[in-house]
C-alpha cells in the first residue's frame, strides 16, 4: 500500500506561492542596489554593423558601462542548455558585428537608472551595412545568403551540419524499402503540414542577476530549467573557468522549455564579470516574445501508405525545420518529429523513412518548447491518419486500434527500443467513453446554425533522453530524524521538489513534510542535466528512490552496529529501529549519535541514467462548436486520457495534463507568430500574441489509464511534453468534421475557416453553374 | 520634477516625492509589495492587481500620482483571505508557478466580495483578464467553486 507515492498531496512551495510571498529572482532583495543591464538591439533582421559610437551614451549620469561586440571573446558558443558534447553547433558570440536577426544585441548598458540607461541607448549611435535577409526557410538550402559564412562556426558532434549551405543539420533514417511498400499500398496519402514558431510565454519573463562573492566567484542567480548547463555555456561565453562560476535557481515563473536555453545569463554575467559590480537584467515582454527560444517552425511532409482496410503499412517523413538565426536545440528538435510520431503506428508498419534539412533564416533562434518536435511530427502524422480514415470512411477511432502500438512490441522507429508499458488501448477506450464516442454523431448542427464536432488524436512522447540524460539526488538525515533532499532539477512550477520528496518519503517510510528540499544550486547539489525532455519524475526520481533505498541500508547497517545485532534482524518502520530483543533506535537518536565520534556520513549521493526512454502515451478527444458564418472555433469539451506510469501526485499530473492541453489550443487556434517583410515580428505583446483565457473554452476533463513501467520509480514515466501534442490534430480533425475542410497549417484561425468556407461555397456555385 | 503623494499601502501611510510618471507598480515593489508581479506592458496579464480604494485595478496602468489621497491594498495585507483562498487552489495543484496568483487571487477576492455566489460563467468573466500559462485555468475554477461551497456550509452550519 503506498502511502506517499500516488497521493494528491499540496505542492510543498504551494502556500508560500498563493500568498504571494517574495520568492522569485526579482523578489530577493539581494540585487535591489544592482545596476540594471538593458540591451540595445538590432533594427534589421541581417546587417552588418560598420560603426558604433557610444561616446555621448557613455556620459549620461547614471551610465556605469557599456559595452559592443568590440569588448566580447571571440570563442563561439551555443545557448541550448544540452549535455555533452552539446549537439548544437557553436555559432554564437555575446554579442557579434554581424547581425542575424531582429533583436540581436548591438550594445549592453548597464546603469544604475533606468530612465538614464533609456536615454543612453537612444543615444548610441550605430551605423549598418544592410545586407538582404533570408526570411522564408524554404529558401534557405543552395542560396547565395550565407546566416554564418564565419570559419569559426563549429558543429561538435551532428551530421549533416554544413554552415556554407546554411543548414544547422541533415539526416536520413529509415528500416525497410518504403518505396516498395507504398506502391504496394491501395492508398498513399501525401501532404505537407505546417506548424509555426509558437512562444511559451511563461508568466515570468526571462531574468537574471550576478554579482561577485566573497571569494572572487562569478554568482548567477537565474530563472532557469538548467543550472549546470548555464554554468557551462557561461564558463564558454566568458572564457573562465567553471569553478570560478556558481549558478542558482530560486522559484520560476515558469519555463515549459523557454529557460531550458540561457536566452538571458550571458549578458547580465558579463557585465558584472567585467565591472565587478552585482546586476541584474529582466526581459521585457516584448523581448520575451521577439528574441528568446520559441517552438521550431516545421514543414513535416508525410507520405503514409495504408490499405482500404485500413491496414497502416509505410510511413515517408520530411521535416524541415526552421532554426532561425542560430541553431539552438535546432539539431534535437527535428528528430522528434519522425521518432516521436511514426511508433505510433508500429503494429502494422512494414517500412519507414524519415529525413530532415535543418536551416538557418534571419529570423530569432528557436528553441526548445514543450514537445520539442514531436508536437509538430504528430499534428502531421495525426492529421494524415484522419485524412486516411475520412478518405476510406473507417471511424478514425478504429483505425487506431488497427494500427496502434502496443505494450511488448520492438519500435523500429523510437531507437528499437521494446515498448515495455503501454495502456494506450486503455486510454482510447476510455477516452471514447468520455466524451459518449458511440453515441454521438462526428457532426450535428445545432438549432442556431452552428456545428458540433468531434475529432481525434493519439500522442507519445519519451521519458529523459536514453543514455544521456543524468539525473541525482543526495539525501542525508538530518539530527531531528528528518530528511534533506539535495537536487538540481529545476521545480519551474510542475512541482518536483514535492514529487521527488513524495518518493523520498515512501521509499523511507516517513511523511512528505520530513523531506526537505533544496535545489537548484551548482555549488550543493550533485549534478543533474536539469529539468527537460520529460526526464525529471522518470530520471531524477528514480535517482531519488535509489538513494533512500541506499539510505536505508546505511541507517540499518548503523542502527545494527549501535544494538549490537545483526542489520537483517532489525525491523524498520519509518521511525524507529526494532531489534528482535525488544531493544529500539529511533533515527532521530541514530542521526544524533552519528554526530559524535562517528566516522561515517548518512547521506549518500546516487546518480542515475537510463538507457530506455519509455514513452508515456495519451489520447485526446475534442468537441466543439464552430460559427460557419465568422468561424469562430470554440473546444467546448476536450477529453484526454493519459498513460504516464504511475502518476506520483494525480493533482500535479493532471494539472500539467489541462495546462498543456490549453496551450497546446492556443497553438491550434491562434497563436501566430508573424514577420513583416524586413523580418519584423509583429506578435510582439499579449495584445497581437494571444493566448488562451478563462473565457476561451468550456471544460478539459482529465482520467488517467496507468501502466506499470519496470524501469521508472514506482512504476513512473513521464508526463510534462505529452500534454500539448494532442490538440493540434485533434481541433484539426474536428474542424474538417464540421467544414469538410482540412487545414494543414496552423494556427487555424476563424479567419482561415471563414475564408475556406467561402470559397468551399463559391467553387460549389461554379460546379453546379458548369452542370447547368 | 518631482511631486508628493500621501497613500495608504495596506493600512500604512506613506507620504513620498515620487517622478510624475511613476507607475503604481512600481511604487508598491519600492515599499516591499513583491506579490505585485509585472508579466507584460500592454495591461492584458492581471499579474499586477491591486485595490485602489477597494476596486481592482492594473497596477501598471495607473501612475502613482493618481492614487493620491487613496487606500491601497495588495496581497501582502490579505493574507488571511489568499491563504484560505489559495489552500483551496493548492488543493488542486494548480498554482504551479504562482507567478499569476496574486493578481488572480486579488481579483478573486473581488468578485466574491462583490458577489458571494457567483455562476461559472461569472467566475471566468470576471477573471478573463487574469492569464495563467501552467494551469489550464480548470483547477483554479474548480478551487474557487470548492471555496464557495465551504464558505456556503460554514455559513448554515453557524
Amino acid at each position: 500500500m503506498l502511502k506517499s507515492v500516488n497521493q494528491p498531496i499540496r505542492k510543498k512551495d504551494a502556500m508560500a506561492l498563493v500568498t504571494g510571498k517574495p520568492v522569485y529572482m526579482d523578489d530577493l532583495g539581494i540585487f535591489d542596489h544592482a545596476l540594471i543591464v538593458k540591451a540595445l538591439r538590432s533594427p534589421h533582421a541581417h546587417a552588418m554593423i560598420e560603426s558604433i559610437d557610444t561616446k555621448v551614451a557613455s556620459r549620461i549620469p547614471g551610465i556605469e558601462a557599456i559595452f559592443t561586440y568590440e569588448d566580447v571573446p571571440n570563442e563561439r558558443f551555443t545557448l541550448a542548455g544540452q549535455t555533452y558534447p552539446e549537439l548544437s553547433p557553436y555559432d554564437r558570440l555575446i554579442m557579434d558585428r554581424h547581425i542575424r536577426c531582429v533583436g540581436d544585441p548591438v550594445a549592453l548598458v548597464a546603469g544604475t537608472d533606468e530612465k538614464a540607461i533609456d536615454r543612453a541607448l537612444k543615444a548610441i549611435k550605430v551605423k549598418y551595412e544592410i545586407l538582404p535577409a533570408l526570411l522564408d526557410f524554404h529558401d534557405a538550402i543552395g542560396s547565395d545568403i550565407l546566416i554564418h559564412p564565419e570559419d569559426n562556426w563549429k558543429a561538435l558532434d551532428f551530421i549533416g551540419a554544413d554552415n556554407k549551405t546554411n543548414r544547422c543539420a541533415s539526416e536520413t533514417t529509415s528500416d525497410g524499402d518504403v518505396e516498395a511498400v507504398l506502391a504496394d499500398c491501395d492508398i498513399v496519402i501525401d501532404h505537407v503540414y505546417h506548424t509555426k514558431a509558437n512562444q511559451q510565454t511563461m508568466m515570468e519573463t526571462f531574468r537574471t542577476g550576478c554579482y561577485m562573492d566573497t571569494y572572487g566567484r562569478l554568482n548567477i542567480v537565474s530563472s532557469t530549467q538548467i543550472v549546470y548547463h548555464v554554468r557551462r555555456i557561461i564558463s564558454h561565453a566568458l572564457g573562465i573557468p567553471k569553478s570560478r562560476i556558481r549558478v542558482q535557481k530560486p522559484r520560476i515563473g515558469g519555463g515549459f522549455g523557454a529557460k531550458q536555453s540561457a536566452v538571458c545569463e550571458v549578458y547580465p554575467a558579463f557585465v558584472t564579470y567585467k565591472t565587478g559590480k552585482p546586476c541584474k537584467m529582466i526581459y521585457s515582454r516584448v523581448e520575451s516574445q521577439i528574441i528568446s527560444s520559441p517552438r521550431h517552425e516545421m514543414e513535416v511532409h508525410v507520405r503514409l501508405g495504408a490499405m482500404k482496410n485500413g491496414r497502416i503499412r509505410a510511413m515517408d517523413i520530411y521535416t524541415l525545420s526552421n532554426t532561425g538565426a542560430y541553431g539552438e536545440h535546432g539539431p534535437t528538435t527535428v528528430g522528434l518529429s519522425g521518432h516521436k510520431s511514426i511508433p505510433l503506428y508500429t503494429t502494422n508498419l512494414e517500412a519507414w523513412r524519415f529525413a530532415y534539412d535543418v536551416v538557418y533564416t534571419n529570423v530569432m533562434s528557436a528553441g526548445a518548447y514543450r514537445g520539442y518536435g514531436a508536437t509538430q511530427g504528430i499534428f502531421a502524422v495525426e492529421s494524415a491518419v484522419n485524412e486516411l480514415a475520412a478518405r476510406i470512411g473507417m471511424d478514425p477511432t478504429l483505425i487506431r486500434e488497427m494500427n496502434m502500438v502496443r505494450e511488448g512490441q520492438v519500435m523500429s522507429a523510437y531507437y528499437n527500443e521494446m515498448n515495455t508499458s503501454c495502456a494506450l488501448d486503455r486510454c482510447m477506450e476510455r477516452a471514447k467513453e468520455m466524451i459518449g464516442w458511440n453515441e454521438k454523431p462526428l457532426r450535428r448542427v445545432m438549432p442556431d446554425g452552428k456545428i458540433r464536432s468531434l475529432g481525434v488524436a493519439m500522442a507519445m512522447q519519451g521519458s529523459g533522453i536514453s543514455g544521456v540524460d543524468v539525473g541525482s539526488a543526495t539525501i542525508k538525515i538530518d539530527d531531528d530524524g528528518g530528511y534533506n533532499l539535495l537536487i538540481a532539477a529545476a521545480d519551474m512550477g510542475t512541482g518536483c521538489d514535492t514529487i521527488l520528496a513524495q518518493i523520498a518519503a515512501e521509499v523511507l517510510e516517513c511523511p512528505v513534510d520530513q523531506i526537505a528540499v533544496h535545489g537548484a544550486d551548482t555549488d550543493t547539489s550533485p549534478y543533474d542535466s536539469g529539468s527537460y525532455a520529460s526526464s525529471t519524475t522518470y530520471i531524477t526520481g528514480k535517482a531519488t528512490e535509489i538513494a533512500a533505498q541506499k539510505l536505508k541500508v546505511q541507517m540499518t547497517a548503523e542502527a545494527a552496529k549501535m544494538l549490537s545485532c545483526q542489520p537483517e534482524d532489525l525491523d524498520f518502520d519509518g521511525k524507529c529501529f526494532t531489534a528482535a530483543d525488544g531493544q529500539t533506535l529511533t533515527i532521530k537518536d541514530l542521526a544524533t549519535r552519528s554526530m559524535c565520534g562517528f566516522d561515517g556520513a548518512l547521506e549518500t549521493t546516487i546518480s542515475h541514467s537510463s538507457p530506455v526512454s519509455p514513452p508515456p502515451y495519451m489520447v485526446g478527444i475534442a468537441e466543439i462548436e464552430l460559427d460557419p458564418e465568422t468561424g469562430e472555433v470554440y473546444p467546448l469539451d476536450y477529453v484526454a486520457v493519459v498513460d504516464c506510469g504511475t502518476p506520483i501526485n494525480p493533482n500535479l499530473a493532471r494539472t500539467q495534463t489541462i495546462g498543456g492541453l490549453l496551450q497546446g489550443i492556443g497553438m491550434a487556434l491562434y497563436e501566430e507568430i508573424q514577420y513583416s517583410d524586413k523580418g519584423r515580428l509583429y506578435n510582439n505583446s499579449f495584445m497581437q500574441y494571444k493566448i488562451p483565457s478563462r473565457v476561451d473554452l468550456g471544460h478539459i476533463r482529465v482520467d488517467f489509464e496507468s501502466s506499470y513501467e519496470p524501469s521508472g520509480p514506482f512504476g513512473a514515466k513521464s508526463i510534462g511534453e505529452i500534454v500539448i501534442d494532442t490538440p493540434s490534430p485533434a481541433l484539426a480533425h474536428a474542424i474538417y468534421n464540421a467544414t469538410g475542410l482540412w487545414f494543414r497549417e496552423l494556427p487555424i484561425t476563424a479567419e482561415k475557416i471563414a475564408m475556406g468556407l467561402m470559397e468551399k461555397e463559391k467553387n460549389a456555385q461554379n460546379a453546379a453553374q458548369q452542370l447547368q | 520634477m518631482n511631486l508628493t503623494i500621501n497613500v495608504q499601502v495596506n493600512g500604512c501611510k506613506i507620504e513620498e516625492s515620487i517622478a510624475p510618471d511613476l507607475l503604481l507598480i512600481d511604487f508598491l515593489r519600492a515599499h516591499g509589495c513583491l506579490s505585485v508581479k509585472r508579466g507584460c506592458e500592454t495591461s492584458n496579464c492581471g499579474l499586477c492587481t491591486v485595490f485602489l480604494n477597494d476596486t481592482p485595478v492594473l497596477s501598471c496602468s495607473v501612475l502613482a500620482a493618481r492614487a493620491n489621497g487613496c487606500r491601497i491594498i495588495t496581497l501582502e495585507g490579505l493574507q488571511e483571505e489568499a491563504a484560505e483562498l489559495g489552500g483551496f487552489i493548492a488543493d488542486q495543484g494548480a498554482e504551479q508557478c504562482g507567478f499569476c496568483n496574486p493578481g488572480m487571487i486579488m481579483n478573486t477576492i473581488a468578485l466574491l466580495r462583490e458577489n458571494p455566489d457567483p455562476t461559472e460563467d461569472e467566475i471566468r468573466e470576471y477573471l478573463a483578464g487574469n492569464l495563467c500559462r501552467c494551469s489550464g485555468y480548470e483547477g483554479q475554477l474548480i478551487g474557487i467553486k470548492n471555496l464557495i461551497q465551504w464558505r456556503k456550509e460554514r455559513q448554515t452550519h453557524a
